[in-house]
């Protein structure tokens, strides 16, 4: 997309990264058989291990920012509310006239500080809110295992999930002036399998 | 070629698709009612509808508006009856007026999904609409109004 001119440069960072997760519903338990999301080699240490390094993009801004604690989205590296009022809305779209397709369209528009944008563009739903926000690694583990607060999604989604999401894949792409979270996005796919892999043990 | 909807009458219009439908309505077509403000969706001057949904025309592709129903102020009503319209001239809202057609495609978006707005529910669906005047106290009293006569409206 072409650069087209702009008078002001105020601040908008808002972001997403709508990382849902796993469930262990049918997933084997310790021990038990072989499906193609069950663990391979059980290994609690390991698995605590991978998640513990993955977390760090669960809470970086360009995944945590559309996964508040609140009703609200954030913006920026600081994480603060979005401007403009915006809420979170019956839907997770956003409410009224300030829906986040008002302003977020399909692509980044270039620029810094212009509203950023993917295919899909949007907050948890109230009634799944998958908070990331002011969770510890504990917390947040045992959050992505538990169905009611998951998404629903199986072992194996949540895989697929983070490997090829675009929506997941636009916190590695989030335009100009905006930070990357710690690891690649390979390195969290990766990290995020092996945690499956081994067991989904969670950090104490 | 694009073809475009713009208040109810058809367009095909040449240009880049990544032009911002602001442009186009401004220039190409001549609708000048919606206004440039900060050109980043910071500010909701060039607010105009798709298929009713509010969008910031500035940093909309025009290619995304292609086989869509865009509304620009001009098209709120053919006679400036609607009851935004009514109460916004009731009471007299605008100062300077640059971000008034702006708020009133807020102010209807919020309407068509809340007949009776609350003063939170009204900042809810407002407060992207930046005004350099400060009339928001006139904004909230001519949305209440605006609710009001369409209440009347359907009770006759």
């Amino acid at each position: 997309m072409k650069k087209y001119p702009a008078r002001k440069t105020l601040g908008v960072a808002c972001l997403f990264a709508a990382l849902v997760f796993v469930s262990f519903a049918g997933a084997a338990s310790p021990g038990g058989t072989a499906s193609p999301a069950a663990p391979s080699a059980h290994d609690d240490v390991g698995a605590r291990r991978a998640f513990t390094a993955a977390y760090g993009v669960f809470l970086h801004p360009r995944c945590m920012n559309c996964h508040p604690s609140g009703d609200r989205p954030l913006q920026g590296d600081d994480s603060h509310p979005h401007a403009q009022n915006v809420q979170r809305g019956p839907l997770g779209d956003g409410k009224y006239g300030m829906k986040c397709g008002a302003c977020h369209q399909k692509e980044n528009i270039p620029g810094p500080h212009r509203p950023p944008g993917a295919i899909v563009w949007r907050l948890p739903p109230p009634k799944m809110p998958m908070i990331f926000q002011g969770k510890s690694p504990h917390e947040l583990c045992e959050q992505l295992k538990d169905p009611a607060r998951n998404g629903g999604r199986t072992l194996q989604q949540i895989i697929e999930h983070v490997s090829t999401d675009k929506l997941v894949g636009w916190g590695w792409d989030p335009g100009e002036g905006r930070t990357l979270p710690p690891l690649s996005r390979e390195e969290f796919a990766r990290g995020i399998k092996q945690w499956v892999e081994k067991g989904a043990a969670c950090p104490e | 070629m694009l073809t475009l909807v713009v208040n109810g009458k058809r367009s095909s219009i040449d240009v880049d698709p990544d032009m911002p439908l602001l442009w186009v309505l401004r220039e190409h077509l001549g609708l000048t009612g919606t206004k440039y403000g900060c050109g980043m969706a910071q500010c909701g001057a060039c607010t105009v509808h798709l298929d009713g949904e509010a969008v910031r025309s500035c940093v909309t592709p025009v290619s995304r508006a292609a086989g869509k129903n865009v509304t620009t102020i001009e098209g709120l009503s053919a006679d400036l009856s609607h009851p935004l319209q009514r109460a916004w001239t009731e009471i007299d809202v605008p100062q300077c007026g640059y971000c008034q057609s702006g708020q009133l495609m807020a102010a209807a978006v919020l309407l068509r999904e809340n007949p009776h707005p609350s003063d939170a529910d009204i900042d809810d669906g407002m407060a992207g609409n930046i005004c350099r005047c400060g009339t928001y106290p006139r904004i909230r009293r001519a949305i209440h109004r605006a609710a009001a006569l369409m209440a009347e409206g359907k009770s006759r």
